[in-house]
């Protein structure tokens, strides 16, 4: 297990240090890094203040270490918008994107399983093949024009719930929050049931293929034959032996739907990152950019190690591969 | 990222992405054999096989339409929606079936600048189309030629190839997408850049997979010992087995592509106003639809829809036809 | 000897799996029965509709196939009639049964512990501790060493031979009066297999258990049933004691059967093989279904033959039988 561990921890190292660098030599090899990191608006000085700071006029591999020190160090750039730590920035935004990420990851769980599941026993019932054609529609179903068709039906022609924004937030921890008031929640369920939409069809299709498989096995019957009623066989064996690939892919799917939410975000003007990152492309603030990215790049090898460790966890087969190898 | 070699099979690529169904399918098809379709006539095998699925066959004519109103748009369309002398401002916003000065009518409304959304919608289904099908091409060479040398070559090469494949495809298209676009700017170029870069991992890793299995075949091996040159074992035996399911990949890899495009155009991080494609003609609308005037984002919304639905279909029936195991 | 109910009686079962050219039986027209305490060999080979007879008694034939005719009577209650709830709270307690892979048997995810608990608590409003108790004594039973600790382990953690000890001490958890045992031993080493049959011998005669062990190993069922049934392409066609039906088989299908089993008796001797292959249920051939594999066939054979009792409790559904008197010789 814990050679595992370490394994799997030096992997993420390295992909992170890849990245790093794949956005390092986009912004300073590809582009011009003084017009892309300092603010054009800034007088020769700054300028030169700048350079030096960044070490632009080093060596490209000084100058790569020096952004991966910066980088270590919590250093991204200065917003030329805002005049703030992008990092700061970012990270002030993102518990709106998490709750938004969450939301709709919970829906999809709460959809897609259930449904794949029935979807799975009864293939050939209407209702299976019902299910399965509205996956179908949702993989098919471009997100941005989901939300606003779904901002034309509830928010503009049934005038039902909002169509933007965050609605009013409480603190929970010192952390905003929209999912604990009336106003936050009905402002939450429209975007999070736009990003959820998506997972929902990715859900319902491995719960569907999964269940159908497992059905097929001799312990289902074996269960069966000890008497057990068809929700025990449906809720313990066979959720047990699905759970494990929905919850891998869905932990692997927490970063695309932070990555999605980019779409999201911009639809219902809901504050979180993506709506930042499409802002500041639009405003040409680039630290901000190239913070966003060195960030979700970085989430994301993390969440993909958290959920292999998860797994290994999950699962006693790979437990005992473990041990043994 | 890869995952470790002692991660069991479940668990082998969770693909972080849009694709999973997919490439399911497509590992299915790695492990089987290439499909050689039939013995006797195998296209018209393929063709009594596609046409099983009335739903598939409608996918395509649906499809075939859409492409010719794409490719014809400036003969079809009632106007040249990007020739500002036609266009009327007084028109602009017009609902659905209001009267032209010009032409008969608005079928499907106007834009803000008095535009007529179907000619509009038909010009934007020519950018989209192309974008997509082209990015799909290139990005098909491109991994077409990488996968068969990873797979023909093996050793090293193969484990570099397969090293990036894998770390690219645990990042989901539209982060590669971004990442990319944020660099490079604004552009139909770039757009297309962006789009190969995302696509031609898939491409690699099918054909690879394909690949590997089939040099294993007795009639390479036969064509090895008759001293036959490499690059004609490659391209005369290896390839033609490796189509099928690269086939199957690029037809919904093409839906995806046009559907990842027109989410960037909404973004306006996509390609430039003076070439709109459906996902700009869609952010155009967005405005004026919380005000009740859906149609400017509506009707190129359903004809995106309807294009990527064809398309999908056609992919899901090409899925089983051409998948060796599930042929009778 | 007195009118009595048997545990189980079977009578012309008939189990049907719909299929593009129209309903297949599996299953057609078996009939047999298993006292109190009684071991019965259900034998024939791979693909005779053994194993289905044993699903359509305890109710789980899953579509596309389904019992379509016959009456199962356990204790003489016909089980056809059951709604699924009266069936599943049958099945586990009053009729249990093993399956063939041990491997496959268990779930792989869930522990020992809740896989037995749960099949005690389907069925009684047990604490947690008492069923725990309860599986902890089971496994001992069945030869486990350590219960304790292997309660709480994963079925990944045992041999195949410790996984069929538990599926068995799972069927005997609630003291069932009927297990089938579907070829339970078939997977197994030879030493395993031996041991857990003498140890399922041992549980049914000190229980009273009535017992049907489907097999297609006829040494297998020799020193463990009371009575035979032999079955071939869905149909019973021999049934008797266990002395009757290897001493003096009378169907031409038993006595290949028995010709094809090395045997001590016989040192040095060829075995002998049945010429052909099992039939496809879709492609039967008219009137006796062996007839185109059988040494004795002849015309009449294309007209179905009844079950002939032809010597007290020794049944056979031929023609031509072997009959007392003849000694079992090896076709040549």
């Amino acid at each position: 297990m814990l050679v595992y561990f370490i394994r799997r921890l030096t992997q993420s190292v390295v992909v992170v240090f890849l990245m790093a660098a794949i956005v390092f030599l986009g912004v300073y090899a590809i582009g011009n890094p003084i017009d892309v990191l300092i603010n054009p608006e800034a007088d020769q000085a700054e300028r030169a203040a700048a350079i030096a700071r960044l070490g632009l006029d080093k060596p490209l591999w000084e100058q790569f270490g020096i952004f991966l020190g910066n980088a270590l160090q919590g250093d991204l750039g200065t917003s030329f918008v805002h005049g703030t730590s992008a990092l700061t920035l970012i990270l002030d935004r993102f518990p709106a994107t998490f709750e938004l990420a969450v939301a709709a990851m919970l829906m999809a769980i709460l959809v897609g399983i259930p449904l794949g599941v029935i979807a799975g026993l009864y293939p050939d019932r209407a209702v299976g093949r019902i299910i399965m054609g509205g996956s179908i529609l949702g993989f098919s179903l471009p997100t941005f024009w989901v939300g606003l068709m779904l901002i034309m039906v509830f928010a503009v022609f049934l005038g039902w719930l909002p169509a933007a924004g965050r609605g009013d937030t409480v603190d929970l921890a010192g952390v905003p929050v929209s999912f604990l008031t009336w106003d936050g929640l009905s402002h939450l369920f429209l975007p999070a049931l736009n990003l959820a939409l998506f997972k929902t069809s990715l859900v319902i299709r491995l719960a569907r293929a999964g269940t159908r498989e497992v059905m097929l096995q001799d312990y289902i019957k074996f269960a069966r034959a000890k008497g057990l009623t068809k929700r025990r066989v449906v809720g313990v064996h066979v959720m047990k032996n699905i759970m494990i690939p929905v919850v891998t892919v869905l932990g692997l799917e927490l970063g695309s739907v932070i990555a999605f939410a980019v779409v999201t975000e911009t639809v219902f003007a809901w504050p979180g990152i993506g709506k930042l990152l499409i802002d500041s492309i639009g405003n040409l603030d680039r630290p901000v950019v190239v913070a966003y990215l060195m960030l979700t790049v970085f989430l994301f090898i993390v969440i993909n190690f958290a959920v292999d460790v998860l797994y290994s966890i999950l699962d006693p087969r790979v437990r005992l591969s473990d041990t043994k190898g | 990222m890869s995952q470790s070699t002692d991660a069991p099979a479940i668990a082998e690529s969770p693909a972080a992405t849009d694709y999973d169904a997919l490439s399911e399918d497509v590992r299915e098809m790695e492990e089987g054999s290439a499909a050689t379709l039939g013995t006797q006539t195998p296209l018209r095998r393929f063709l009594s096989d596609f046409a099983e699925s009335p739903l598939a066959v409608g996918g395509f004519v649906v499809f075939v339409l859409v492409a010719l109103l794409a490719v014809f748009a400036n003969v079809i369309a009632p106007q040249n929606p990007y020739d500002l002398m036609q266009l009327s401002i007084l028109d602009g916003n017009l609902p659905p079936g209001a009267p032209s000065a010009n032409f008969g009518t608005y079928l499907l409304g106007t834009d803000d600048q008095g535009r007529d959304m179907l000619s509009a919608i038909m010009f934007g289904l020519r950018m989209s189309l192309a974008v997509g099908a082209g990015s799909t091409v290139i990005a098909l060479a491109i991994g077409l030629s990488v996968g068969l040398m990873a797979a023909y070559f093996g050793g090293w090469l193969d484990t570099i190839i397969m090293r990036i494949v894998d770390i690219q495809l645990s990042f989901p298209a539209i982060l590669i997408a971004l990442i990319l676009l944020s660099i490079l700017g604004k552009g139909v170029d770039k757009v297309l850049i962006a789009l190969v870069a995302v696509q031609w991992a898939y491409y690699a890793r099918t054909v690879r997979g394909t690949a590997l299995v089939e040099r294993r075949r007795e009639y390479i091996e036969a064509a090895q010992c008759l001293a036959l040159p490499t690059r004609r074992v490659v391209f005369r035996h290896l390839l033609p087995n490796c189509l099928p399911p690269l086939i199957v990949v690029a037809t919904v890899q093409v839906a995806h592509a046009i559907a990842l495009e027109a989410t960037l155009s909404f973004l306006g991080i996509g390609v430039p106003i003076t070439e709109p494609s459906l996902g700009l003609l869609i952010a155009n609308g967005f405005e004026y639809m919380l005000s009740g005037q859906y149609w400017i984002s509506f009707f190129p919304g359903v004809a995106l829809l309807v294009t990527i639905v064809s398309i999908n279909l056609v992919g899901d029936q090409l899925r089983d036809v051409l998948n060796p195991r599930l042929r009778r | 000897m007195p009118e009595h109910t048997p545990t189980l009686a079977v009578e012309d079962l008939r189990t049907v799996f719909r299929s593009k050219a129209g309903d297949v039986a599996a299953v057609d027209g078996v009939s047999f029965s298993v006292d109190r305490g009684e071991v019965l060999g259900l034998v024939g080979e791979s693909g005779s509709g053994k194993s289905v007879t044993g699903f359509s008694i305890i109710g789980l034939v899953d579509p596309p196939g389904r019992v379509a005719g016959g009456r199962v009577l356990y204790k003489g209650r016909d089980l056809a009639g059951l709604s699924e709830a009266r069936m599943r709270a049958l099945r586990g307690r009053e009729i249990a049964m093993i399956f063939q892979d041990p491997m496959m048997t268990l779930n792989p995810v869930l522990r020992i512990d809740t896989q037995m608990i749960e099949a005690i608590r389907a069925h009684e409003r047990v604490s947690e501790k008492a069923a725990r108790a309860r599986c902890r004594d089971a496994l001992g039973r069945v030869g486990i060493p350590a219960p304790d600790e292997r309660l709480t382990a994963y079925p990944h953690q045992f041999s195949g031979g410790m996984r069929q000890r538990v599926a068995i001490a799972i069927a005997l958890l609630n003291a069932p009066d009927l297990i089938i045992a579907d070829e339970p031993t078939t997977a197994l080493d030879v030493t395993v297999q031996a041991q857990i049959l003498y140890e399922v011998q041992a549980l049914c005669r000190d229980t009273g258990t009535a017992l049907i062990w489907i097999t297609h190993d006829l040494a297998v069922v020799a020193g463990l049933a009371d009575r035979i049934a032999v079955m071939y392409a869905g149909k019973v066609v021999e049934t008797g004691s266990t002395d009757q039906v290897l001493d003096h088989p009378m169907h031409p299908y038993t006595h290949g059967l028995i010709g094809s089993v090395p045997s001590e008796n016989r040192r040095g001797q060829r075995l002998s093989q049945i010429p052909g292959m099992t039939p496809s249920p879709l492609a039967l051939p008219s009137g006796c279904a062996f007839r185109t594999r059988c040494p004795r066939a002849d015309a009449a054979c294309r007209q179905p033959p009844d079950m002939v009792e032809r010597v007290p409790g020794h049944a056979a559904r031929c023609f031509h039988p072997h009959l007392t008197g003849e000694a079992v010789e090896v076709p040549a």
